[in-house]
């Protein structure tokens, strides 16, 4: 379905563009998308490193089991394939944290780390486990208390109180991911995946 | 000193030294580690690029700009906000775009202003739903992501949905 998400955004974007004659922009954007892609995997690179580098110290002295450990009574309910206190829980629950208070930067590698970690429990290597859609869910409703990019660009824009969209933010936040994770029950349901 | 700049020392402080506890060969641990992370960030280099070919394009078409500029003329007698409406579109398909977009409204329409407040918390509590769907299953070889695609969208539109009434209740 990606894949119809894309041909969909390119075909759209290049007819739009021959309508409004809008084809230079088009034209830059097919030449420079390799440099902008090699930008992002650059910025990436370093913090992929750093991340997974500390959560390896933390896997071999245990750290990660330990958190595991007090997670998995909370995480257990929405992630039942997992055998209990596996260390991956840890990497689940340690990607939740660091998206909840704005460290977007440093939840990416860990999640991508819990992806495989899950992807070595699943059975069926092409079709995601039902864990793996879950916390899939999780990171995509973006469950994050302090929205730290939407603040520095409210601050600079001249706001008298930036923060005074936090409330409101974690109300939506929090009703959004209980949305999403009930949204993913009722597809699985209807899938015969329970 | 703010909570986020403790946050993250702390963490690095407490995986050190437990490890040192432990005693665990903290630089051989972190090197095995780190040598994963560029395999990783390699390997995601191909879907990064063809998802930013689609997104750029897309985006540079100006194409729901325009079409939500002629149904701005159309729904002006309205109340409802549709210029948070572009944003909602691309907050699902596009991090940094969406940003770009939403510093726009905030310099337009005052952030404190009603406008300016709801596409802050749309922006705020939502994430780019594509891009880690393509990311996170692309890492790993998984093709079949379209259960996890509809559910992601699907609750994307629920947010929106859900900030419309927050904001309403809470700020009209």
């Amino acid at each position: 379905m990606v894949n119809y998400i894309f041909v969909f955004l390119i075909s759209i974007g290049i007819f739009y563009g021959f309508i409004t004659g809008n084809t230079i922009a088009i034209n830059n954007e097919i030449l420079n998308v390799g440099e902008y892609s090699l930008n992002i995997i650059l910025k990436l690179f370093p913090i992929m490193c750093l991340w997974l580098g500390l959560m390896n110290i933390a896997s071999q002295s245990g750290l990660l089991d330990i958190i595991a450990k007090k997670f998995s009574k909370i995480l257990k309910y929405i992630f039942k394939e997992i055998p209990e206190n596996h260390e991956v829980m840890g990497l689940i629950s340690l990607n939740i944290v660091m998206n909840m208070v704005g460290l977007g930067n440093a939840a990416t590698p860990i999640g991508l780390k819990a992806i495989k970690s899950l992807n070595e429990l699943n059975k069926n290597k092409d079709t995601p486990s039902k864990s793996m859609q879950t916390f899939l869910i999780l990171n995509t409703t973006g469950l994050t208390i302090v929205p730290t990019s939407i603040l520095a660009l409210r601050m600079s824009s001249g706001s008298t109180n930036p923060s005074i969209i936090l409330p409101a933010c974690i109300i939506t936040t929090i009703l959004s991911t209980v949305t999403g994770l009930i949204i993913n029950y009722l597809f699985n349901k209807k899938r015969g995946n329970l | 000193m703010n909570i986020a700049s403790i946050f993250l020392p702390t963490i690095v402080l407490i995986i050190i030294i437990y490890a040192l506890y432990k005693k665990v060969d903290i630089l051989k641990a972190f090197i095995k580690g780190a040598k994963e992370g560029y395999q990783t960030a390699l390997s995601l280099f191909p879907t990064i690029l063809i998802m930013m070919l689609a997104v750029n394009i897309f985006t540079k078409s100006n194409i729901l700009t325009d079409l939500f500029n002629n149904i701005k003329t159309i729904f002006n007698i309205s109340k409802f906000p549709i210029e948070v409406m572009p944003l909602a579109f691309l907050k699902p398909i596009s991090g940094s775009t969406s940003l770009v977009l939403l510093n726009d409204i905030l310099n337009t329409y005052h952030p404190d202003s009603y406008i300016g407040i709801l596409s802050s918390i749309i922006a705020g509590s939502t994430d780019t739903t594509i891009y880690i769907i393509a990311t996170y299953y692309g890492s790993i070889g998984i093709k079949k992501t379209s259960s996890s695609l509809k559910v992601g969208l699907l609750t994307d539109l629920f947010t929106v949905i859900i900030a419309l009434i927050i904001t309403y209740l809470l700020f009209q």
